[in-house]
C-alpha cells in the first residue's frame, strides 16, 4: 500500500510539474505572439526578402530535426530519473552493476553522424545559394560605411550619399532590383543586420565585406549595428525604406539635387560654415564638406537623426545641437554651445534643407 | 587501505596562533590548500562578477532605462564576462582539479608543488591586476576605469585611437599574468597524471576525473598560448608601434579574431570537460552504477578534445567568410555533437537501472544534463552558420552560453561543491539549505536564460545598454531579470549554507556518499600527506572492491 500511495502522490508531483510547464509555455507562446506581431518586431521569423527567407526555411528544418532530438532525449532523461530513483521499501542493495554495451554506443554514434550529415548538406546549400548569389542586372549597389555610431550608405552610380536610412527600391521577383551591398568601416567593427531582410554581416576596417537583399514588400524595416563598436554601439539604429519603384526613383532625384539655398535662412547658413559644424559634416554646394558626421544636404528628408535616436523634429534638432549627450551620451557629436539667437538661426537653416 | 593517520609531529591546529596559520596558506605548496585557496578565491569572484551581472540586468529592466550610463554598462559587461571566464570558471576547475587529481590517483601531492603555488597565485594577481583598472584605468587621464572593450575585445576597439589611457592595458596584463598560471596549473596536472599514479593504476583504470582533466591540461595549453601571444601582439602595437591589430597603420582586425577565438572555443571545452568530470563521478555513486561505456566516455572526450581546435571560426560567421570557409567551420561544428551526445547517452545510461538518490549534488548534476542537452541543440542552430548570421550576436548567443556556462558549468560546480565538501571541511553541509539553493537557483536560472533566447530571436543584439521600446523586446527583458534575484538569493542561500556548515556541520567521516574512489579511503579532512600508505588498486573503482570482496571490479574491466 505504501508503495502505491508513494508513486501516486510522486504522480501528482509530476503531473502538477507538467501542467506549470505546459501553462509556462502557452503564456510564453502567447506573450510571444503578442510581442511579435507589431509589424515593428525586427523579428526573423517574418522575412521579407530572400536571405532571410532562405535562412528562415533552413531554420525551420534545424528547430524541428533538434525539437525532435530534445523530445527524444528529454523522454529518456526524464524515464530513467522517475523510474529508477531509489524507492522507499528499497532492499538496501546495490542495483546490477551493468559496465556498458558496444551495441548500445554504436547506435548512439552512428544515428547521430547520419543526422549530422543531413543538417550539414542542408546548410551548405543555403550558404551557397546566399553568399554566391549571381548580381541579376537590375542590381543596386550601395556602399555602405560604419562609423563610431552611424551608417554612411553611398549609391556610386546614382550619385546619392545619405545616412542611417537606407533606401532601396523593391524587387519583384519577375524583374529582380535586388540591392547589394558593399560594407565597409570608418573606424571600428560594426555590423549591419536587418533581421527581416538578412542576416548580419559585419563592416570591418581594412576589409571589403558584401551582402544583399532583394525586399518583396514596401515598408521600413529597423535594424541596428550588431557588433559591438564603442560607447553608443546600441543607438547606431538601421532604418531600411523598402520603395515602390517609383517612389525610389523620385528619392534618388531629389537626393541628386544640390542643397536648397535660401535668403531668409543666410544668418544660419554663415553660423554653419564659420562654427565647427563644416570639419565634420557636409552639405553639397556649399563650402561645408565634412566626413566624420552624416552629410546634411537632405537632412530633412530623413525621419530621425542621431542614427535613429530621435525624431527629427525642430526641437530634437536644437537639443541634439545643444546637447549630444541628453540624447546619445558618449557620441561623437560634439555640444555647440551656441546662443539662443544663433541656435534658433541654425535650426532654421538645417530646416530648409529638404 | 590508507585510512589510518600517523602522527607526523602535528601540533593541534586550534593552538597555533592565527597568524601563524594563515601564514602557513599563503607559502603553503599543499595541493589541498591550494585547491581551497582556488576555490575561495573564485567564489569571491563569482560574486563579484554576479553584481556586475546584476547591474546589466537591472539597466536593461526596461527600455530607456537610466540606472547606469552607457560607459558604466559597457566596463560593467566587460569585466563580468572576463571575471566569469578568467577569474572564476576556469580557477575554481582548476582548485577542484588540484585538490582531487592527487587524491584520486592515490599520491601524496602534484607533480610540482611549488610550480602548482606559483599558478595560484600568478592567477590571483592576475585578477588583482585587472580590478585594479578601477583605481589605474585611467592613469594620469583622472579617475581611472575598468575596460570596457567587450570580453573578447575586438581590434581596433582596443587600440590606443579607440582605447586611450591604461583600462585595456589592465585588461591585457591580467590575462597575460593568469594566463601564465593556466600553463603552469596544465603542465602540472598532465605531469601529475601520467607520472604519479598510484600502483596498479593504469591508464585504463584512472577515475575518469583524471582522464578528464589530462585531455583539459592538453587544451590550455593549445589554447592559452595562442592567447597569450596575442596579448603580447597587442600591448606591442600599444607601446612599442607594432601594427598587428592596428587597422589604421594597416593592421589586421581578423587576425585578432582568429588569435582569440582559436583560443576561446577551446576554452568552452577547458571549461566544461572538467564539469563533465564532475558527472561522471557524481552521477554513477548517487545511481549506485559504474559509469556506463568507460573507454568510449575517455574517446568521446579526446575526440572533443581534437574537434574542439578546429572549430573556433564559428564564432566568425559574420565577418566575411567565404563559402567554403563557412561550410568548413559548420561541419567540425556539427560533428562535434556526436562525441558531446555520445556522453550525455552514457551519463542516462549510467542512471539507467540504477537506484538514483536524490541528494544535492546528484541534484545538481540531473539539471546539468537538461540544461546541457538544450545547450547542445541551440550550438547546432548556432553551428548551421546561415541561422548564425540571423542569431550571432544576439541575445540568443548570450542565452547559448549562458546556457553552457551557468547552466552546465555552475551547476555542476555546486554539485561538486556538495559532492566533495565533506572530503575538504570534513563537515556534511545542510541538505536541507542545499536543496532550497539547487529549486531556487535552477527557477532563476531558467527565468532568466530560458527566456532570454527570445528577444535575441526578435532582433535584440547584445551589449546595448538600451533599446528601444515596441520592437516586442520589453516583457522578455523584464522576465530575465526577475530571474536574477531568484539566482542571486539561491547563491545567498548557499553562502549561508557554507558558512553555517563549516561552523556547525556534522562530522561527514571518511566516506559519506559509500563511494568508489580513492580519496574516500582517506579521513576528511585528508592529512597533509593524504595517504599514510600509498594505495594499491587493481580496478576503476578500488573502493567497490573493498566493500565487494565477493563480486570486485576487477573480474569484468
Amino acid at each position: 500500500m505504501k508503495r502505491s500511495e508513494q508513486t501516486r502522490s510522486l504522480g501528482r508531483k509530476i503531473a502538477g510539474i507538467a501542467v506549470l510547464l505546459a501553462g509556462g509555455l502557452l503564456a510564453a507562446t502567447l506573450c510571444f505572439g503578442a510581442s511579435a506581431s507589431s509589424a515593428q518586431v525586427p523579428s526573423i521569423f517574418k522575412p521579407q526578402s530572400t536571405p532571410a527567407d532562405s535562412i528562415f526555411r533552413l531554420s525551420l528544418l534545424v528547430l524541428t530535426i533538434t525539437g525532435l532530438i530534445f523530445i527524444i532525449v528529454f523522454s529518456l532523461l526524464v524515464y530513467s530519473v522517475v523510474k529508477f530513483r531509489k524507492r522507499g521499501g528499497d532492499n538496501g542493495r546495490e542495483p546490477p552493476q551493468v559496465y556498458g554495451s558496444n551495441q548500445v554506443e554504436l547506435a548512439w554514434t552512428v544515428i547521430p553522424v547520419l543526422v549530422v550529415l543531413v543538417l550539414f548538406f542542408a546548410t551548405a546549400r543555403v550558404i551557397h545559394s546566399i553568399q554566391d548569389a549571381p548580381k541579376p542586372p537590375g542590381t543596386i549597389e550601395v556602399i555602405a560605411i560604419g562609423h563610431q555610431y552611424w551608417w554612411e550608405f553611398r549609391y556610386p552610380a546614382l550619385g546619392v550619399v545619405t545616412a542611417n536610412e537606407l533606401h532601396v527600391p523593391v524587387s519583384d521577383p519577375s524583374h529582380p532590383s535586388p540591392t547589394f551591398l558593399t560594407l565597409l568601416s570608418a573606424d571600428t567593427d560594426h555590423s549591419f543586420w536587418v533581421p527581416r531582410l538578412a542576416g548580419k554581416t559585419d563592416l570591418i576596417p581594412n576589409r571589403e565585406n558584401h551582402t544583399w537583399i532583394d525586399p518583396h514588400e514596401t515598408g521600413l524595416y529597423l535594424g541596428q549595428c550588431a557588433q559591438y563598436c564603442g560607447t553608443q554601439h546600441a543607438k547606431m539604429l538601421l532604418r531600411v525604406y523598402v520603395d515602390s519603384r517609383e517612389q525610389f526613383d523620385q528619392w534618388v532625384q531629389d537626393e541628386k539635387k544640390p542643397a536648397v539655398i535660401e535668403d531668409q535662412v543666410a544668418e544660419g547658413r554663415r553660423i554653419f560654415e564659420t562654427t565647427a559644424c563644416l570639419n565634420c559634416h557636409a552639405v553639397s554646394g556649399t563650402v561645408a564638406d565634412g566626413h566624420f558626421g552624416p552629410d546634411l544636404t537632405h537632412l530633412m528628408s530623413r525621419a530621425t537623426i542621431a542614427s535613429g535616436a530621435a525624431a527629427n523634429t525642430p526641437e530634437q534638432l536644437k537639443i541634439w545641437i545643444q546637447n549630444p549627450d541628453s540624447i546619445k551620451p558618449g557620441s561623437l557629436m560634439p555640444a555647440m554651445k551656441l546662443n539662443e539667437r544663433d541656435l534658433d538661426a541654425l535650426t532654421a537653416y538645417l530646416a530648409t534643407l529638404r | 587501505m590508507a585510512s589510518d593517520t600517523i602522527a607526523l609531529g602535528m601540533a593541534d591546529e586550534g593552538a597555533r596562533p592565527i597568524g601563524e596559520r594563515l601564514h602557513d596558506w599563503v607559502v603553503t605548496v599543499d595541493h589541498k590548500k591550494l585547491g581551497i585557496l582556488y576555490i575561495l578565491y573564485s567564489l569571491l569572484m563569482l560574486v563579484i562578477g554576479g553584481v556586475e551581472a546584476t547591474i546589466l540586468r537591472i539597466q536593461l529592466i526596461v527600455p530607456h532605462n537610466h540606472f547606469v550610463s552607457p560607459q558604466v554598462f559597457n566596463r560593467m559587461f566587460t569585466m563580468h564576462g572576463t571575471t566569469m571566464i578568467f577569474f572564476v570558471a576556469m580557477p575554481i576547475l582548476f582548485g577542484f582539479g588540484t585538490y582531487l587529481i592527487p587524491l584520486m590517483i592515490g599520491t601524496r601531492d602534484m607533480a610540482f608543488p611549488r610550480l602548482n603555488a606559483f599558478s595560484f597565485w600568478m592567477t590571483a594577481f592576475g585578477g588583482l591586476l585587472l580590478y585594479f583598472s578601477f583605481i589605474g584605468g585611467n592613469g594620469l587621464y583622472g579617475a581611472g576605469n575598468a575596460p570596457d572593450v567587450g570580453w573578447f575585445a575586438y581590434a581596433p576597439l582596443t587600440s590606443r585611437a579607440f582605447s586611450p589611457g591604461h583600462s585595456t592595458d589592465f585588461w591585457t596584463m591580467a590575462l597575460l599574468v593568469s594566463g601564465i598560471g593556466s600553463i603552469g596549473t596544465a603542465v602540472n596536472f598532465i605531469t601529475t597524471i601520467l607520472c604519479m599514479r598510484c600502483p596498479g593504476m593504469t591508464l585504463g583504470k584512472m577515475p575518469l576525473l583524471a582522464w578528464l582533466n589530462l585531455i583539459t591540461g592538453g587544451l590550455v595549453i593549445l589554447a592559452v598560448s595562442p592567447l597569450t601571444a596575442a596579448q603580447i601582439m597587442l600591448a606591442i602595437d600599444r607601446y612599442l608601434g607594432g601594427h598587428f591589430f592596428d587597422t589604421q597603420a594597416g593592421g589586421a582586425a581578423v587576425l585578432w579574431m582568429h588569435f582569440f577565438w582559436i583560443f576561446g572555443h577551446p576554452e568552452v571545452y577547458v571549461l566544461i570537460i572538467p564539469c563533465f568530470a564532475f558527472a561522471s563521478e557524481i552521477i554513477p555513486v548517487f545511481s549506485r552504477k559504474p559509469i556506463f561505456g568507460y573507454p568510449v566516455m575517455v574517446g568521446a572526450t579526446v575526440a572533443i578534445g581534437f574537434i574542439s581546435m578546429s572549430v573556433w571560426a564559428h564564432h566568425m560567421f559574420t565577418v566575411g567568410m567565404s563559402s567554403y570557409g563557412n561550410s568548413f567551420f559548420t561541419a567540425t561544428t556539427m560533428v562535434i555533437a556526436v562525441p558531446t551526445g555520445i556522453k550525455i547517452f552514457n551519463w542516462i545510461g549510467t542512471m539507467w537501472g540504477g537506484k538514483i538518490q536524490f541528494r544535492a549534488p546528484m541534484l545538481f548534476c540531473i539539471a546539468f544534463l537538461f540544461q546541457f542537452l538544450i545547450a547542445g541543440l541551440t550550438g547546432i542552430m548556432l553551428g548551421a552558420s546561415p541561422f548564425n548570421w540571423q542569431l550571432g550576436n544576439s541575445y540568443f548567443v548570450v542565452a547559448h552560453f549562458h546556457y553552457v556556462i551557468v547552466g552546465g558549468i555552475l551547476f555542476t560546480v555546486f554539485g561538486a561543491f556538495y559532492y566533495w565538501f565533506p572530503k575538504m571541511s570534513g563537515r556534511m553541509y545542510n541538505e536541507t539549505l542545499a536543496k532550497w539553493h539547487f529549486w531556487l537557483f535552477l527557477i532563476g536560472f531558467h527565468l532568466t536564460f530560458d527566456f532570454m533566447h527570445v528577444p535575441g530571436m526578435l532582433g535584440m543584439p547584445r551589449r546595448i545598454y538600451t533599446y528601444e521600446p515596441g520592437r516586442g523586446w520589453d516583457i522578455w527583458n523584464l522576465i530575465v531579470t526577475v530571474g536574477v534575484f531568484f539566482q542571486a538569493t539561491g547563491v545567498l542561500v548557499f553562502v549561508a549554507n557554507l558558512l553555517w556548515s563549516l561552523w556547525r556541520g556534522e562530522p561527514a567521516g571518511n566516506d559519506p556518499w559509500d563511494a568508489w574512489t580513492l580519496e574516500w579511503s582517506t579521513t576528511s579532512p585528508p592529512p597533509d600527506y593524504n595517504f599514510a600508505t600509498i594505495p594499491v588498486v587493481e580496478s576503476r573503482r578500488p573502493l567497490w572492491d573493498i566493500k565487494h570482496p565477493e563480486d570486485p571490479d576487477w573480474k569484468y574491466e
